[in-house]
């Protein structure tokens, strides 16, 4: 047995280069259970990151008890991330939404489906009515939905409403990985496989915590790093992270540069001719311009900049310029960051340049954080159009009408999607009357926080929530649809290296609690949109049939689904492009070099990545791509925000291993609540010391937009740098520090990360600026002697010898693991 | 030579252009991404004008007198709202449409005047201004359909 509250990554079980990862089987069943009574197993895979590690839900007497690991997956061969051990728990919470709610004066009071639905079909017609009223629409969804049900959305808002207004929380996490890789190579979809881990002589982890993150890669990583041959590791991270401690060298750089860094690389490689002159010649489009912008970054300069050793960056490019088989992977050290997209293009150039890419251990994983960010993508219910097209491309919206059969000029295509902060901004100017936000909680992962309650309780917004608990954002909504989650419906999804999954209903939900999918289709039912013809817009009526529809849609463009079927899905997952003439998926993309840069074929024309101004059409013909990826190079320039002698500190917030987004389904599972039950607040030593701040001191950290209190630890973080977590919201504040159930625009908000982010964005994803504000740190009282409640495993682990009690689960989170 | 009457227009084309992006920037801070491209892109345009203003003085010395009528006023202040930042955008286009032009006329002139300094420099700005006059129109087809049709 083991506790994987305590040892969150699990006994290792070491491998060599291309050999095969050996199966180890996770898996933890409550309440006295064993595998010989469980009555059924149903397949599925996570939900609570992006990793897509396939599981099977245990059931007795039709609730659910517990996971295993599958086996046989190509993705985690058995293993369980503790988010995933524990967290389905929640899905039994006392507090979960049984019945839809609707607002009556300052109160949300129970009612039936009806009634709830009325009210919105009511709101939606009147809206609808006149010139113009598909602009008053706007949905916010999730990373957290299942494929059928963003197609379906994507539909109802496409071709029903035509509202440009759609996107998800996944423009907090993984818009700039899409956005790299069209930019890059024509399309979105990740190039590389997971088994590329098991390929690799080296590892390049850009911002990405993964053993925080997604514990599962991080285990396959790990049983690299300790089999023979193990590959070398390089972490650019301000914070000491678990990746940072292992990694053979490790950039602590300054939040905000890392455009810098990736600049004097790439210009050290090319001096020192770590690249791959012929693969450069063949397969890429800007060269010359890279070698010219990036000649102006030599490594003494980047050192200023970026605040690190000239001679760890020289150590980083040649890590880096003598690997073979590179693998990389970006996250929201890079993605939330200043200057995102165009960095997270320089990772693309150093594989361009190297010619790693292709081929096995040449891998770039531009990660996602949500698990299901890619379907949103893909199906278009972010800001994308179905089948990764091109809103520029007539033809390419032309086909879509036609596969809807709708007006071309119903479908939104005059301008590029409206992506989230934009469609907050509209509904601040008071021009977005209705908005629907499905399966997240926006009033506590938005950057600036008092702006967000601002907007979301103007009495003029008509607010939908749609989602598992009364989060913070759905007190304040008019309408709250109880649905649905993971276990209680079926539908599929596909995780970051293009694997997709299915996830099986295995239990009915709580009381009247309904699939997301249902009540889309209720909704476009009620509201009776039809295609040209007079028929009925959506000819879907449940998951089967809706993963039918969108294998239409797919058919043809890069994410082409056509051959995978709910019931191969069922026997394991299968990565796309799955099709006829490849029955099996496909392992990696781009193998002959040839990328979707065709200007018939490709999802974008492409964008200046220092101002996000489109370029033409035209412009992107005459750069003659045929099939030849783009290298984009873009100087540094310092972020939106930088420290002041008011604010002389720079704020990072990021994840524990043990919570996801906003705690709604971890906060709820006991052995992930107890193991990271608070907010805390890092702080190195050169900066506690001038502050008298010491473990476990309340502190008070401040940026001009707000405050947030919490417990210093007293750790690994760079100097100059303060981290807070960003899971943690107000439903579950003890005492005074919260605003008590009910409360919604008022009480006291000090607990969330976001109280202090900036209203910022990247050009061209559009992704917020989330890892770089500037603040200042006050003590505000003495620990008693307590230290804080940040882990002792993961980033915030305190210095050894401290002596602060480790973080463990106990019998409660005993978990067996099992070899093969 | 009446280079220098087209160097002093473009430079102080390019200066002003600099004031209207910092001034259209700040009224409409709370459009982030308007606020903060404008920050950016007035700096440029001040280096613009650093980067002209040595060609200025050289070819000063043997230029006749400025003709009338040289110097036009395309900004007289901001307006506020999504319609107003519309047209304040709208300004900005027309600025920088007539800097685009003159460093055509001015690159053209360096041909003839055999100046490959001058030439680099309008070489590296009139991609800078290019790229201006993009992002004033991506932006603009963005706001535009709310702007006119949604809001009220």
């Amino acid at each position: 047995m083991v506790d994987r509250i305590a040892d969150p990554w699990g006994p290792r079980t070491p491998y060599g280069p291309g050999d095969r990862w050996p199966v180890r089987v996770d898996s933890f069943l409550a309440d006295g259970h064993t595998e010989a009574d469980v009555q059924r197993w149903v397949p599925s895979a996570s939900i609570l990151h992006s990793n897509g590690d396939a599981m099977d839900i245990a059931v007795v007497d039709d609730r659910i008890v517990g996971v295993r690991g599958r086996a046989g997956d190509r993705i985690n061969h058995g293993r369980v991330d503790p988010k995933d051990l524990y967290g389905w728990q929640a899905n039994h919470s006392p507090d979960r939404l049984r019945r839809p709610l609707v607002r009556e004066g300052d109160r949300l009071v129970e009612t039936d489906w009806d009634t709830a639905m009325g009210r919105i079909v009511a709101r939606s017609k009147e809206l609808l009515d006149g010139p113009g009223g598909w602009g008053h629409f706007g949905f916010y969804t999730s990373g957290q939905l299942f494929l059928e049900e963003y197609y379906t959305l994507g539909v109802i808002g496409k071709a029903g409403l035509g509202t440009p207004h759609m996107d998800g929380n996944t423009r907090l996490c993984t818009a700039t990985a899409a956005a790299a890789l069209k930019a890059s190579f024509g399309t979105d979809g990740q190039p590389g496989s997971y088994t590329d881990v098991d390929h690799c002589d080296a590892i390049a982890l850009w911002g990405h915590n993964v053993a925080e993150t997604q514990t599962v890669l991080w285990m396959r990583m790990l049983d690299r790093r300790r089999g023979p041959n193990p590959p070398a590791m390089l972490a650019v991270d301000p914070r000491a992270t678990p990746v940072a401690r292992e990694a053979d060298v490790h950039l602590a750089l300054r939040n905000g540069t890392n455009l810098a860094l990736l600049n004097g690389l790439l210009r050290e490689l090319i001096r020192r001719g770590w690249y791959d002159e012929e693969y450069v010649r063949a397969h890429t489009v800007g060269f010359d311009e890279l070698c010219k912008v990036v000649e102006d970054y030599p490594v003494a300069k980047v050192a200023e900049i970026c605040d690190l050793p000239a001679r760890q960056i020289e150590q980083a490019a040649e890590l880096l310029g003598q690997s073979q088989r590179l693998l990389s992977t970006v996250l929201q050290g890079f993605y939330q960051s200043n200057q995102a997209t165009a960095a997270a293009c320089q990772v693309n150039n150093l594989h361009l340049i190297r010619g790693m890419i292709g081929r096995p251990g040449a891998g770039i994983y531009q990660m996602n954080g949500q698990p299901t960010a890619q379907n949103n993508r893909e199906c278009g219910a972010d800001g994308d159009l179905p089948g990764l097209r091109n809103w520029e491309n007539p033809e390419h919206v032309a086909e879509l009408a036609r596969l809807w059969n709708v007006e071309v000029d119903t479908i939104p295509h005059w301008a590029p999607p409206t992506h989230a902060m934009q469609i907050f901004r509209y509904a601040e100017q008071g021009s977005i009357k209705l908005l629907w936000i499905s399966a997240t909680n926006p009033a506590v992962s938005l950057p600036d926080l008092a702006r967000v309650r601002r907007i979301l309780t103007k009495p003029e917004l008509f607010l939908v929530v749609q989602d598992l608990f009364l989060t913070e954002t759905a007190e304040l909504a008019d309408v709250v649809l109880p649905a649905a989650t993971w276990g209680e419906k079926t539908g599929t999804f596909t995780s970051v290296d293009r694997t997709v999954h299915i996830s099986d209903k295995a239990v009915d939900p709580p009381g009247e609690a309904r699939p997301d999918l249902d009540i889309f289709l209720d909704y476009a039912r009620r509201m009776d949109f039809r295609d040209s013809d007079g028929a009925p817009l959506i000819k879907w009526s449940d998951p089967e049939s809706a993963f039918e529809a969108w294998q239409e849609c797919s058919r043809g463009r890069p994410c082409d689904y056509t051959a995978i079927t709910y019931e191969r899905l069922r026997a394991g997952g299968i990565q796309w492009p799955c099709t006829e003439e490849r029955p099996d998926g496909t392992e990696r993309l781009y193998t002959d070099g040839v990328f979707n840069t065709d200007p018939d074929y490709c999802e974008s024309y492409g964008h200046d990545l220092a101002t996000g101004a489109e370029l033409l059409p035209d412009e992107y013909r005459a750069k003659e791509p045929r099939g030849r990826a783009f290298l984009h190079a873009t100087p540094y320039q310092p972020s939106p925000e930088v420290p002041s002698d008011d604010y002389p500190l720079l704020l990072t917030t990021g994840r524990t291993v043990y919570q996801f987004h906003t705690r709604t389904k971890t906060g709820r599972a006991p052995q992930l609540a107890h193991a990271a039950p608070e907010a805390w607040v890092e702080l190195s030593p050169a900066d506690a010391g001038p502050l008298g701040v010491g473990e476990g001191d309340l502190v008070r950290v401040e940026s001009p937009r707000g405050a947030v209190r919490a417990r210093a630890r007293i750790c690994g973080v760079r100097p100059g740098v303060v981290f807070l977590p960003f899971h943690y919201g107000y439903w579950d504040a003890a005492g005074p520090a919260g605003p008590g159930p009910g409360a919604a625009g008022g009480g006291r908000h000090d607990r969330a990360a976001n109280e202090l982010t900036v209203t910022a964005w990247d050009p061209v994803s559009k992704q917020p600026i989330f890892k770089v504000a500037a603040v200042r740190v006050v003590k505000e009282a003495d620990s008693g002697g307590r230290p804080s409640p940040a882990p002792t495993v993961g980033g915030s682990a305190p210095p050894e010898g401290s002596g602060i009690p480790a973080t463990v689960g106990g019998p409660a989170a005993e978990a067996p693991s099992r070899g093969e | 030579m009446h280079l220098s009457h087209y160097l002093g227009l473009l430079h102080k084309a390019q200066a002003r252009l600099g004031d209207a992006f910092t001034e259209v920037g700040a009224a409409h801070r709370d459009e982030p991404d308007v606020f903060h491209t404008c920050g950016r892109l007035a700096a440029q345009c001040r280096e613009h004008a650093e980067k002209l203003a040595p060609f200025a003085r050289r070819y000063a010395e043997d230029a006749p007198a400025e003709p009338d009528r040289l110097h036009s006023e395309l900004f007289s202040g901001t307006r506020s709202g999504g319609l107003g930042l519309l047209r304040d955008l709208q300004d900005l286009y027309l600025m920088a449409a007539e800097c685009d032009i003159c460093w055509t006329v001015v690159g053209q002139a360096a041909y003839g005047a055999r100046d490959t300094d001058l030439l680099a420099v309008v070489k590296s700005c009139e991609q800078e201004t290019a790229i201006q006059l993009k992002w004033l129109r991506t932006r603009m087809k963005q706001a535009a359909p709310q702007a006119l049709v949604v809001a009220e």
